[in-house]
């Protein structure tokens, strides 16, 4: 750039200028707008360290000192977070893996087996990913009611081993890009439709198992409607309906407490999100739908 | 070759029966019942009885419903065009920036994933009226603001304004799509002698078109079925005016135990989801362009 425009304009470096002068104030306004977006964490982390009198001083103070560590220990005192961070990990742990198995089983079965009806029912799969949740609530809360399953955290995760239609969707799709030869050599060679799952395509589909396995973490661990309608008891309660009801109990006074209780929640998916942001970025594009 | 093709449906019937189950028992089952109950008197505790059009009839007539089906309809007249309109032009600035390109998606992307109800307690902060930031940060430019979300006026306002903070994920999808229009369309425009402003909108915006139709539609089936956030922050309050569709059809089902009532609302949202849809798609033909056509 810099060369072309030093012989191309009579006017020396011209166009640079511009170009830096127009780089410098989108640069400016990206880290204005970043401050924005980042405010509402700076605020929770600092009212989280802070004593109960100076949450409510004004005008407020942004660094507490001393930084009052004590909020975080009283917070997870106040409600029963590793009780309910258990019950949490357990609804995504077991979710994620049941997904990750058998929506691969299932894409596998589209992708590469024939059988009679295959496309009629991949149709009607895909159809369904219109059906809004409110729909299906009531009847799925009398299937888990009459299999005795309201109150325990069996709704929340066992679906997940029955696949899901999107991730079918989406790992038949990344299916149907591995070479055919691939598995028919491994025929030849003998191989079993389950070998051939489990030793051929499986370890090639890393990549989107990762993606859908990252995805159901992170919305089992955001699920707040699920835990609503099934949890009734307060020791199976997960992290975001037991902050919720911590919220709705102390009526919103404890806010250096709410504010520590949820900077915790929150960590563990700004971990992942560290980790696993290049596979969320491509879940994301990949889908161009939202979680 | 009958016995490879039997080998066949045996492998099918492995592979493909998860499926069958799950579809059967959480989604086609539920569909069916649904429709079922909404022309039922069902209380989960005892059976349905059918009542015929009862639930429909009622509902024309029940006041809270049509507030909730307005509220509804506001939120998701404000909220989507709005963020729509961000995360397009903050994805257009990211596309042209050339220093810290992925810090700043970082940052714009991540409070899309924290979860709905730290999200809320803290927005519920946030809006204080005596002690919030949003506040201090008006009488800092000398204006009072409002008790944001116990104020009827301003409740609906303050979940349009935070839903802004979410659109992290189209702001990443709208980035990707920016990234697969070919560099030679820019160069031909620049042979036009077309400016940066020309280019976007002439050569960007059509040749993404699907992607925004596409992110139209998603966001038209999820903005209608908000129902955590307001649940949590305002419960439907001040004066029922977040009162939204959702809350009212998870009220009837699971605090009066209307079932048959709760799944005619279902039905009712999910034709609107229909039409709306089917109305989008039709409309879209004219401007969305797609490659190759």
């Amino acid at each position: 750039m810099a060369t072309k425009t030093k012989s191309d304009t009579p006017f020396f470096g011209r166009k640079q200028v511009q170009e830096n002068f127009l780089q410098a104030t989108i640069f400016i306004g990206l880290g204005l707008l970043s401050v924005l977006f980042l405010l509402p964490f700076l605020w929770m982390v600092s009212t989280s360290l802070k004593p109960i009198e100076e949450t409510m001083k004004m005008p407020p103070t942004f660094i507490p000192r001393p930084a009052h560590w004590r909020n975080y220990l009283d917070a997870v005192k106040a409600i029963p977070f590793f009780l309910y961070a258990s019950n949490t990990v357990i609804v995504c742990v077991l979710g994620a893996a049941g997904t990750m198995v058998s929506s691969a089983m299932v894409a596998y079965g589209f992708a590469f087996l024939r059988w009679p009806g295959r496309n009629v029912f991949f149709w009607l799969t895909v159809s369904t990913m219109m059906v809004p949740f409110p729909v299906i609530m009531v009847p799925l809360y009398s299937v888990f009611r009459s299999l005795g399953m309201i109150g325990t955290l069996m709704p929340l995760w066992l679906p997940a081993w029955f696949g899901s239609a999107w991730n079918i969707f989406l790992m038949r799709q990344f299916f149907l890009g591995i070479p055919k030869d691939l598995l028919d050599a491994a025929r030849i060679d003998g191989c079993t439709e389950w070998q051939i799952f489990w030793r051929v395509v499986l370890p090639l589909a890393k990549p989107v198992l990762i993606v859908v396995g990252l995805f159901h973490v992170i919305w089992a661990w955001n699920d707040f409607l699920g835990p609503l309608l099934y949890l009734t008891r307060q020791e199976t309660y997960t992290l975001s309906l037991g902050l919720q009801f911590f919220q709705s109990q102390q009526g919103g006074t404890e806010w250096h407490l709410l504010m520590a209780a949820s900077s915790l929640v929150i960590l563990p998916v700004l971990i992942l999100f560290l980790f696993g942001q290049r596979a969320l970025i491509r879940g994301i594009t990949m889908t161009g739908f939202k979680m | 070759m009958k016995g490879i093709m039997k080998d066949e449906m045996k492998w099918t019937g492995v592979f493909v029966s998860p499926w069958v189950v799950g579809f059967g028992v959480f989604l086609a089952f539920p569909v069916v019942a649904s429709l079922f109950y909404s022309f039922c008197d069902y209380s989960v505790l005892s059976k349905p009885v059918w009542i015929g059009f009862g639930n429909y009839v009622d509902l024309m007539d029940d006041d809270v419903f049509w507030i909730s089906l307005k509220n509804t309809f506001v939120f998701a007249l404000f909220a989507l065009p709005l963020g729509m309109i961000t995360s397009l032009g903050l994805a257009a600035l990211l596309h042209a920036c050339a220093l810290g390109k992925s810090t700043f998606r970082a940052i714009f992307f991540l409070p899309s994933l924290v979860p709905v109800v730290a999200n809320a307690i803290v927005w519920i902060w946030m809006f204080n009226g005596e002690y919030g930031l949003l506040n201090y940060g008006l009488s800092m430019v000398g204006q009072q603001g409002p008790n944001w979300l116990q104020d009827p006026r301003w409740a609906m306002s303050a979940l349009v304004f935070m839903g802004l903070w979410g659109v992290g994920q189209s702001i990443v999808i709208f980035l990707a799509s920016f990234q697969e229009v070919p560099v030679e369309m820019y160069e031909a425009a620049e042979l036009d002698g077309a400016s940066l402003w020309q280019k976007f909108w002439r050569v960007t915006i059509p040749l993404i078109s699907p992607v925004i139709f596409f992110q139209f539609i998603t966001g038209i089936i999820g903005v209608l079925q908000v129902f955590a956030m307001p649940y949590i922050m305002t419960a439907g309050g001040p004066a029922r005016a977040t009162l939204f569709y959702s809350m009212y059809l998870y009220d009837n089902a699971f605090r009066y135990l209307k079932m048959g009532y709760a799944c005619a609302m279902a039905w009712i949202l999910f034709m609107i989801i229909l039409v709306l849809t089917w109305t989008a798609v039709t409309v879209s033909k004219k401007y969305v362009h797609y490659q190759g056509q």
